[in-house]
This record gives C-alpha cells, structure tokens and sequence, in this order.
C-alpha cells in the first residue's frame, strides 16, 4: 500500500509529548492507523508514557493501560482474558514498549507471554538505549556506541532479541523502521491476521540519544537498511522473508553501503572518527555486520530460524 | 454443607463459589494447594473462569491487574517471597483502586529459608494500600474471603484486599467448615459491576502521568476509602452472620473483655491459642480477655482506644520489622498515644513457625503482672 492511501483517521491526537523528531511517535501514528480503534494498549514505563501526556489529558485515542517497566507483557495476558470474558477476543491487544522494557527488565514477562501462546501483538521500539532515563546502555545498544553509561563506547555486543524471540517458536514476527511506513502499516496489519504471540521490533533513531539533527529521523532509519546495519524482514511459519532493499542485500543484489556512512552521521559514534579514526573499531563493526548477514543467508539457504 | 478440610482448600472453595472470572497464580509453599485446586476448579468446570498460570508472582500480580481493568472480578493467592516480589504491584493494585482478592499465606521471609508460620512478609506490605485481614480459622477464611470482594467492590471502598492466614497451622490442618449454598453466596455477593473499565468503545488512559497538583489528592482518597472500611466491615460480618451464622468479630475479635485488667492482643492463628490462654487464666482467677486483630489495615485505633481504660496490653507478634520492633505492639502504641495511658508490653514470638502454646502465653501475661516483664522481649529464644 502508498503511503497516500493509509487510512486517513488519525489516533495519536495532538498534544503528545514527544520529542521532535521521535522515531516511535511516527511509528505509533502508522502502528495506530494499521490497528485502528478496536485496540487496547499496555505501555510500561518508557518515552511512549511521557507522549502519552500527563492526566487528566492523553494524546491517545484508544484505551491505554500505563503499568510498571517490568510488566507490559504480563498486563497484556491479564487484558486479553478479561477481554475474552467480555466476548472482545477480536480486540487488539498491543504491548508499546521501549527496548529497556523488552531486552532487558522485561524479558522474563514477554518470555512468560509467548510462551503461553497469549493472543496479542507486542511491540517493541528500540531506540538501543534507556532513553527515557536520558540515554543510558541497555541490552540493545550497539557495540562502540556512547551512552552516559558507557562513555568511551560500549564494549559488548547488543543482543539478538528477535532470534530469542524466534527460540520462543511464535506464529510471527517482524522487523521495520519509520522510514517506510508501508511495510510497517503491512506488517502490523499481518499479524492482527494472525492468532497468538506476534512480536514485532521498530528501529527507532533517536535525534537526542543518538545525537543527529531532528529532521533526519527518516533518513536515519533508511540508512541503517541500506548499510545493512538493520535488516527488514519478517519470520512466518518457522521461515525467514527478507523485505525491500534488505532483500535484495541478502541476495547480494546490492551491496551494503559502508556501515560507517550510518555511524559518522550520529554524534554517539563521534569518538570513533575523532580526534583519530579508531579503525579496530570501526572494522570490527564492519565485519560484525556483515557476517550477520551470512548467518541470514545460512537461515534462509537451511530453512532454519 | 460441611466440608472438612485444610485452610489452603477450604480458600480455594471460597474462591470458587465467589466467582471470580480471572486468577493468575504462581506457586510457593505453602500456598501450592490453592493453586493446584483453583486450576481443577476451572478445568474441570466447576468454575468459569480464565486461569493464566504465569512465570513469576510480580506477573500473578500484574496480569491481575490487566483482567481487573476489564472489570471482572479477580482472585490471586502468594506467600513469603512471592508477595515480596509483587511488592511494586502491589501499589499499583491499590493506587489504580482495582477490587481485587488475594490469599497470602503467611509464612517467613529468607535467608535461611524457612517455609514456616510468620507474618512479617505481610506486615512489610502494610503501606501498599490493601487492606489486610487476618484469620484464626479455616471457617474464618472460608468467610472472610467470600465478605472480602462484597467490601472491596462497594462503591466507596474500591480498595483490593489481602487475606492472610498462617503457614500450616492453618493452610494444611484440616478443620470442619461450613459452606453454605451457592445461591445463598450469590445472594450474599452479587456479580461484580465495574464502576469503569477499558473499553475500546470509550478510550480512557489509566495510570498515566499523575502531576504534584493531583497526585496527594488521589492518595488521600485512597486513606478516606480505608476509613469507610472501617465503618463498613462491622455491618458486613453482622449480615453474614445473619445469613449464614458464623462471625468472628468485626475489626476485632473481643473475648472476656469487659471486665477484663489484661488483655493478650495477637492476630492470626496465635489469636486462637491466645482464647485458651484466657480461659486458662479466667480459671486461675486472674483477669484476663483477648483482643484478636481480624483487620490490620486499616488499624482499628477506635476499637482499642475504647477497650484501653484500665487496662493493660500484651502483645504477641508473629512477626518483626527489624529496627523497631513487633508490628501489631508499634501501631497499638502510637493508636493510642495521646487517647490513653494503657500499659502495653510486646513480645516477639514464634518467629519462623516456632511452636508458641497457649501456656507460654499465660505465661507472658503472669510475668506482666508480676511486673517483671519489659516494654518489648523476645520471647523463647534458646540460651
């Protein structure tokens, strides 16, 4: 579907609290006109809590439960059984969370969840940090990245949360970024089709934490899949689908561009440029991603996730 | 219908006459029995019910939570570390006034691990906003259970409320309990009627950002909803006995207080060896009555207040906040500061399920009134 032919209603309302520039806000608006009204949200504390606005004022025009970082994903299984109760099993249940509350505090609730088969769409935008906090490290944050906690770099690889995700054996999930918000709108609209735990995870570039200008944000989005250093794609039936320029990368149609015109651009890999260019690092995280990308095309070759 | 049978089955058959529509549970000894039992219930069809068995009790809790938002009536029961780790949920069940009804079992807190009778997991919940009952029976739960969610679903209450009863000296002893007759109980509690839900229909956002301007205000509801508890629970547990006979007592259990110079004030199951320990005394001719703490939180002040002239106060605490001392000794003070000048001596007892009889307890009272006893002791630790 073209961006121009999106449905129309708009559900996050003005007034929201965001940041300019807000990698999730845009991606909540086309999550939101994907899903519709018959939706209700849990957020755990993240920046989704401060868009939200403070009460008695909400910038969301469907019902939002608002519940403790660690949570979300255990108040989803609780929402979706009252809601059963209710006769609303047609309801969406979406988890919005931030990548702390997924690969890091929240991660024995959401494993608790998809192990139950509990029927609602958890996604998590991931701005590779505690962004809320004022951009600290977390689970996600990419190797050789500044954050205030880890001011000379991080010296440890992110995790693969969408591969423990996938260990967890659910029906679907799906990467995506803001910068294309077709694929997204798609993608969400898949797994409202499809019943059990679907997981979906948004690249979310953030102007503040990752230090860019706040009218880059699509851009920014749009670099991390043509440098390869994210990949679109989606996971169905124990299978793996690569999507857009992601596909044509994994079939070596494309060359990624070099992962360094991603990360000079963004203030928090600064000190890898300057004052001197660190090369072990900036190689290194070169050859990460691009034997990451060996590993999808072994996946893809062996039919294995 | 009487059922005989352990306090742990005896609120799992509470639980399922009460007709909850939604538990999350965890297990923990010795609270492993509801759970197992709660589940047949719902398998087996004797109760219609959704039952998530969830990974943790911080998720029994939260999940909880997320059904109760629906407006359906809920149920949960935990123990010990498991209601330590709800602890932050806890909060968030009570400041979101969601009514909903849970077990703990009473039992200690480690290290050393210790499965045994002790109150001071609860007691360490006391500020979370619940309110906390106590019982001294298995019909006391049976009942206490079913009058918990007509309390904590009226209309000015809307408070969830805890029902604590003692590791195995109630959860696995097995006593005769009368159970009435399920429309007798529908009569009793009517279906749950949420005065708000989430509906898609009506989007609301619940427990979003609160400011400084709003957010005392909303605490003090939740303090004046307590004082209305107080006020409410004595006419409840009247009704019931109405109904059904049983009653324990309002807020508190009184036993030969009237005339009473000494009165043992404990709270749990040590309230029931507590009576045997005043008839003992009554038959040594010594003045002696029981104040059996049925509600913890709020803290029936008035009732003791009004109990206090000439009278002195022992105190027996299952349990311990650390640095301070009994909790049940340290609220009875300071209720009455300024109200009374009633003696109270504490004594700190039968921690981790230590065996406390009601001789020991005569005891206590013979030292207090031989003035040989101190403000607060720790009672029947090995030399």
């Amino acid at each position: 579907m073209a961006v121009k032919n999106l449905p129309r209603e708009e559900l996050v309302r003005p007034g929201s609290g965001g940041c300019p520039g807000c990698p999730s806000s845009l991606a909540l608006r086309v999550t939101l006109k994907a899903l519709g009204k018959n939706t209700v949200f849990a957020i755990p504390a993240c920046c989704a809590v401060v868009c939200l606005g403070a009460y008695p004022k909400t910038a969301f025009d469907v019902p939002v439960v608002s519940i403790a970082f660690e949570a979300s994903a255990a108040a989803a299984s609780g929402l979706a059984a009252g809601l059963k109760r209710l006769g609303k099993q047609d309801t969406n249940v979406v988890v919005w969370a931030g990548d702390g509350g997924t690969y890091d505090i929240g991660l024995q609730a959401l494993s608790g969840a998809v192990e139950r088969e509990t029927d609602f769409i958890y996604i998590c935008y991931n701005n590779e940090m505690y962004s809320n906090t004022g951009i600290q490290r977390s689970g996600a944050t990419p190797y050789g990245a500044w954050t205030t906690t880890t001011w000379t770099g991080k010296t440890e690889q992110k995790k693969d949360m969408p591969a423990i995700l996938r260990a967890h054996g659910l029906p679907y999930m799906a990467t995506a970024v803001p910068g294309y918000p077709e694929d997204l709108f798609r993608k969400v609209r898949k797994a409202m089709s499809i019943r059990g735990s679907k997981y979906i995870e948004i690249l979310a570039p953030c102007p503040p934490g990752w230090r860019f200008p706040m009218d880059k944000t699509v851009e920014m989005s749009k670099l991390a899949v043509d440098t390869g250093a994210w990949a679109l794609y989606e996971y169905e039936n124990g299978q793996l689908n690569f999507n857009l320029k992601s596909k044509s990368i994994l079939e070596k149609k494309t060359e990624p561009k070099p992962i360094e015109e991603y990360l000079k651009l963004q203030g928090r890999f600064a000190h890898l440029f300057k004052p001197d260019r660190n090369e072990q690092v900036l190689d290194e995280i070169q050859q990460r991603s691009l034997a990451d990308w060996e590993r999808f095309r072994k996946q893809v070759e062996c039919g294995v996730a | 219908m009487i059922m005989i049978d352990t306090g742990d089955r005896i609120a799992a058959k509470a639980a399922q006459m009460a007709r909850p529509e939604f538990i999350a549970a965890y297990p923990i000894t010795p609270q492993t029995v509801i759970v197992e039992k709660t589940a047949d219930y719902v398998e087996s069809g004797e109760l219609d019910a959704e039952y998530i068995r969830v990974e943790s009790e911080h998720s029994a809790m939260t999940a909880v939570i997320g059904a109760a938002v629906t407006g359906v009536r809920t149920f949960t029961a935990t123990s010990s570390h498991g209601l330590a780790l709800m602890h932050e949920m806890l909060h968030w069940a009570a400041y979101s006034r969601l009514p909903i009804v849970m077990v703990n079992v009473n039992r200690a807190l480690g290290p050393g691990w210790n499965i045994w009778a002790d109150q001071s997991d609860s007691l360490a919940q006391r500020d979370t906003g619940w309110v906390q009952f106590y019982c001294a029976s298995c019909q006391e739960i049976f009942d206490t259970i079913i009058q918990a969610y007509r309390l904590a679903e009226m209309e000015d209450v809307q408070v969830p409320v805890m029902v604590n009863f003692d590791a195995f000296v109630l959860s696995h002893t097995s006593m005769p309990v009368e159970v009435p007759d399920q429309s007798d109980i529908d009569a009793f509690l009517p279906p749950y009627r949420a005065l708000w839900k989430i509906d898609p229909d009506d989007p609301i956002t619940c427990f979003n950002m609160l400011p400084q301007s709003e957010f005392g205000a909303l605490r003090k509801d939740l303090h004046d909803a307590h004082g209305r508890v107080k006020e409410l629970i004595p006419g409840i547990a009247s009704e019931w006995k109405e109904r059904f006979g049983s009653y324990h007592g309002g807020l508190v259990e009184e036993y030969l207080c009237e005339d009473a110079e000494y009165i043992i004030v404990a709270m749990g199951a040590l309230g029931a060896e507590a009576r045997v320990a005043v008839e003992e005394l009554r038959r040594e001719g010594m003045k002696a009555g029981l104040a059996r703490v049925r509600l913890f939180r709020p803290f029936p002040n008035e009732v003791f207040r009004r109990l206090a002239r000439n009278r002195t106060f022992i105190v027996v605490d299952r349990n311990v906040s650390i640095g301070s001392g009994g909790g049940v000794y340290s609220e009875l003070k300071s209720g009455l500061y300024g109200f009374a000048n009633a003696p109270v001596h504490g004594f700190i007892a039968g921690l981790g399920g230590k065996d406390l009889t009601f001789g020991e307890m005569c005891e206590m009272v013979r030292k207090v009134a031989d003035g040989r006893a101190a403000d607060v002791e720790w009672w029947g630790l090995e030399e």
